[in-house]
């Protein structure tokens, strides 16, 4: 590794930066425009998640563990409730399985259009940024009318969802998904056929296949790879066992692919979202749970993990059969993705490329700094 | 690179020319969605500061304050829930654990101040925009237990099969129904306050849902000695105010003090690890053996203090044994709570009549008298023909069942007049005698002073009710009774008290029966105080008013139970019975 100090500059990106994702930083050393280094300096946004779930009540924990991911909070919610539902044995009912999915899949199409918004921000596309985050707020409108918030839903409960839907919500839905499909054409003419945007995307930022597996890389770092991995499909929790669908591979491995995956990704979610639409059953949407400030758990263990817009999302959870979680272990897919993965692929990167190979890795810091 | 790809992103300019998907703010109003997560509201009336909120509140947002608005009162702490905006995180948890529904949250978002302390606030005392809103996110489905679940059914003999003996209507919970239903308790402590007696309810609910139950016990005994009849019969003020009741059921604290005391053959087993102080030297007389004397001789004597208890039955209970049937309190279980007194020093005395001589001798051989004589007069009718033959008390009639185990016939027919629980005894014990009992009651059903549970179970053995029925006279017909009775219209009480009935006039019904029990009520019976001690008690409607340590005014004499003022039934004898021991202890140890 080349750090001469005659000709290295070391540069702080982050955390106070637009082209960063969230709260963290990466440190560079760069040589001329060339990063021959990087480091990531995570830790500003460490609130101590998972000890703090060993002094919360089961039932207190669930307003907490939304707040691991902001953009996309439901798959926390989700996580936390089937791992309490495998340990306490409690059935959900099949309706609220359905609206999770539901709400799951809404959560997955706002991130995505998020991030492909994201990814054209990063390199100057400016409208596609506003675009992205304005259709990720009609889902948002759809989250609140079902949850009553629009980031933190709290609506996975353990034991099934909070609420039924509002009448005529699916019909509302059905609209969101008719604006979002509507624009889509002109959201890709301005990302995917944009000649700067290729330029920017198509070659760089490369995750060789073979990292894939040598460091775990989950979602869309490992779908743009050409390997199918879903765990809604490998592991299918919920109801998307009973839902027809294709993972969505691209084989380039670089930043369009990653993006081209999110944007097929947001016609999939749309496509689901129909589905469960017309297959969810009626009948109740939760369990009574026992008294919340006397659950105990029985004693064990579980890892419960669903797909969230990243990859593989997974709470190890360990009852010792009290009042509260003996320990609560989150494994947040950045964490692999914004570590060790961003480190190895900063050397050689143009500078200019830093922001939009963060995006492009869809790097959530908190789900490190848990 | 295609030459389409350098066009292509200037066709978003396309964009301009049609309608913005953004509001423009503040002229566009955005309200939050109808169940939006906003600020709070909460209905000081209904809301009775249990607390759940704050209990569940994992940010400690909220705090259980005292207002202007509100005071204490039995089955409401008077306090109400503040709210911290600065730590709250809108999860709306409290909404829905509210135990009565007062609780919600509007879908207001918007509140600007430059005082960061008025975001500290109360939600209904300090007035808000958002008062009056009724969007936003309330309490639904019942999934985080506001009412607790449901409450265990207690199982209980079939009613044609409870008519044939006088066995026990309660069959008790099984264990796994007990700690289920003990669970269900949130630890408000409103119960504590009802309960004349105090008892440590959310301790012994916590001991029984974890299966402590020998430190249940532990605790009845703490202010209850006699936890087991409590257990049974108690009028259990506790589940009336207890907060799960408001939206659900109330937790059945009776049935579960009942079971933890029944899962021990002896409780002078489990409480032989209670040991009595050092003997102080000093003597205390109690008047009768029921609840309010044997709690005092209890607690007396474990403080060291030697306690000696007369009472004229054979057996200790007072009117709980002798008034109480079998089928709600059996005697085996009054003789295995009557053990524990006789291991914590208490000397029992039975078939004692105290006389005015008797009395006065007490007076002077003890440091302390405690009277507890309870009521042993019966109220009459004051109608003609009361006194011929086949008219009787009720409590005559359940004291011979009781006591005497006399279980011979009382006729074909019977009518029991009144609307208490001694009527509804009596009614049922008359029924299991074998008679077609009728119930004539001057108010309506609902007027009744009888416990609903009671009420309830004696129409299901088939009690024939007559309500609105004034009794006229009494006649004798061969060997057999005719009672009159007239038809009762309620009229509004002027002092807002229960509608009072009128007799209608013109109206009389005859019912042909072989026996009447008149259970309209008890009185004191004081003949048994010389007149130079009850000339300086003071005396309200024949009862001894007494002080908050049950103190008569008389030098060494105290009186508790239903001889004095208040509430006549066990738990509020018992609580006398407490009062008293803080009366004696502070006059024999200073």
């Amino acid at each position: 590794m080349r750090t001469d100090p005659q000709k290295t500059v070391r540069l702080f990106f982050g955390p106070q930066h637009p082209g960063v994702t969230g709260n963290m930083s990466v440190e560079l050393w760069v040589e001329g425009d060339e990063v021959t280094k990087g480091i990531s300096r995570v830790g500003y946004l460490h609130r101590g998640f998972e000890k703090l779930m060993e002094r919360r009540l089961w039932i207190q924990n669930f307003p907490l563990v939304c707040r691991m991911c902001v953009p996309e909070t439901d798959v926390n919610e989700a996580c936390y409730a089937e791992a309490l539902e495998l340990l306490a044995g409690i059935d959900v009912p099949v309706r609220a399985r359905w609206l999770r999915a539901l709400v799951l899949e809404l959560a997955r199409l706002g991130v995505n259009l998020m991030s492909l918004g994201g990814q054209g921000g990063t390199i100057g596309l400016g409208t596609a940024a506003q675009w992205g985050i304005t259709y990720r707020d009609f889902v948002l409108d759809l989250l609140e009318e079902l949850s009553g918030g629009r980031i933190y839903h709290m609506f996975i409960l353990p034991g099934g969802v909070r609420r039924d839907i509002p009448s005529g919500f699916f019909s509302r839905v059905e609209t969101v998904l008719e604006t979002i499909e509507e624009r889509l054409p002109e959201f890709d003419r301005l990302l995917f056929d944009n000649a700067v945007f290729q330029t920017r995307t198509q070659g760089i930022g490369v995750i060789r296949p073979e990292w894939v597996d040598e460091l775990g890389l989950v979602g869309p770092m490992a779908r743009a790879c050409g390997f199918a991995r879903d765990v809604r499909q490998d592991d299918a929790y919920e109801i998307y066992d009973q839902l027809a669908f294709d993972v969505v591979t691209e084989t380039g491995g670089d930043i369009f692919a990653r993006a081209l995956v999110r944007r097929r990704d947001i016609a999939l979610s749309i496509d689901l979202i129909r589905q469960i639409m017309k297959r969810t059953p009626d009948g109740p949407v939760a369990v009574q749970l026992p008294n919340l400030t006397r659950w105990r758990i029985p004693a064990g263990e579980v890892y419960a993990k669903v797909e969230s817009s990243r990859g593989e999302y997974g709470y190890y959870v360990v009852s010792d059969g009290g009042l509260r979680p003996r320990r609560v272990h989150v494994r947040g897919p950045s964490y692999v993705h914004g570590v060790t993965l961003l480190e190895r692929m900063l050397v050689g990167t143009n500078i200019a490329d830093v922001s939009n190979l963060m995006v492009s890795l869809t790097i959530c810091p908190p789900e490190i700094d848990r | 690179m295609k030459f389409t790809n350098i066009i292509s992103p200037f066709l978003a300019w396309g964009r301009a020319a049609k309608k913005a998907d953004t509001v423009a703010f503040p002229s566009a109003d955005r309200p939050g969605a109808p169940r939006y997560r906003g600020f709070h509201i909460n209905d000081l009336e209904k809301c009775i500061g249990c607390g759940r909120c704050e209990e569940i509140c994992q940010n400690a947002a909220l705090d259980m304050t005292p207002t202007p608005l509100t005071q204490f009162k039995e089955g409401d702490t008077g306090l109400r829930p503040r709210v911290d905006y600065g730590r709250c995180c809108w999860c709306a948890l409290c909404v829905d654990v509210c135990s009565t529904g007062s609780l919600g949250m509007t879908n207001e978002y918007l509140w600007s101040s430059v005082d960061a302390d008025e975001f500290i606030y109360t939600p209904g005392l300090e007035a808000k925009p958002w008062d009056d809103s009724s969007r936003g996110y309330r309490q639904a489905q019942d999934i985080l237990g506001w009412a607790g679940g449901a409450r265990r059914e207690m199982p209980v003999l079939p009613p044609d099969e409870r008519i044939k003996t006088f066995d026990e209507v309660v069959m008790g919970f099984i264990e796994e129904d007990a700690v289920a239903e003990a669970a269900r308790c949130i630890q408000c402590g409103l119960c504590v306050s009802a309960c004349p007696a105090h008892m440590h309810i959310p301790e012994y609910l916590l001991a029984i849902a974890e299966r402590r139950f020998r430190d249940a016990v532990e605790i009845f005994y703490q202010n209850n000695p006699l936890p087991e009849m409590c257990g049974k019969v108690c009028t259990r003020r506790c589940e009336m105010v207890c907060a799960l009741g408001h939206q659900g059921e109330p937790i059945a604290i009776r049935w579960l003090k009942r079971f933890a005391t029944e899962r021990f053959d002896s409780l002078a087993e489990v409480m032989r690890m209670w040991e009595r102080k050092a003997p102080t030297g000093k003597q205390v007389a109690v008047i009768g053996a029921g609840p309010a004397g044997l709690t005092a001789a209890y607690y007396l004597a474990l403080a060291g203090h030697d306690v000696e208890v007369f009472d004229a039955d054979r057996k200790g209970g007072g009117v709980t044994r002798s008034g109480i049937p079998m089928y709600r309190l059996p005697d085996q279980s009054l003789d295995k709570q009557m053990e524990v007194f006789k291991n914590a020093g208490v000397t029992l005395r039975f078939g004692q009549t105290i006389d005015q001589s008797r009395f006065v001798s007490l007076c002077s051989d003890f440091d302390a008298v405690f009277i507890a004589v309870g009521l042993t007069g019966a109220l009459r009718l004051r109608i003609e023909g009361e006194d011929l033959g086949g008219v009787e008390s009720a409590l005559d009639l359940l004291a011979r069942v009781n006591l005497e185990d006399d279980a011979s016939p009382v006729g074909e027919r019977v009518v029991v007049i009144g609307g208490g629980n001694v009527a509804m005894d009596a009614s049922r014990v008359a029924r299991r005698l074998g008679a077609q009992v009728v119930l004539s009651y001057r108010r309506r059903v609902q007027d009744m002073p009888a416990d609903d549970e009671e009420i309830e179970e004696a129409k299901e053995e088939g009690i024939e009710f007559r309500t609105q029925t004034i009794p006229l006279r009494i006649e004798s017909r061969g060997s057999k009774l005719l009672y009159l009775y007239g038809n009762a219209e309620m009229i509004p009480d002027q002092k807002g008290g229960r509608p009072r009935p009128r007799l209608m006039e013109g109206t009389e019904h005859e019912l042909e029966v072989d026996r009447v029990f008149v259970a309209v009520g008890q009185a004191p019976d004081l003949g048994f105080l010389p007149k130079e001690i009850s000339d300086q008690l003071k005396v309200d409607w024949g009862k001894i008013v007494v002080d908050a340590d049950q103190f008569t005014g008389v030098p060494g004499i105290f009186a508790g139970g239903d001889i004095t003022p208040g509430r006549d039934d066990a738990i509020s004898a018992i609580a006398d019975g407490l009062r008293a021991v803080r009366g004696i202890r502070r006059l024999l140890e200073g």
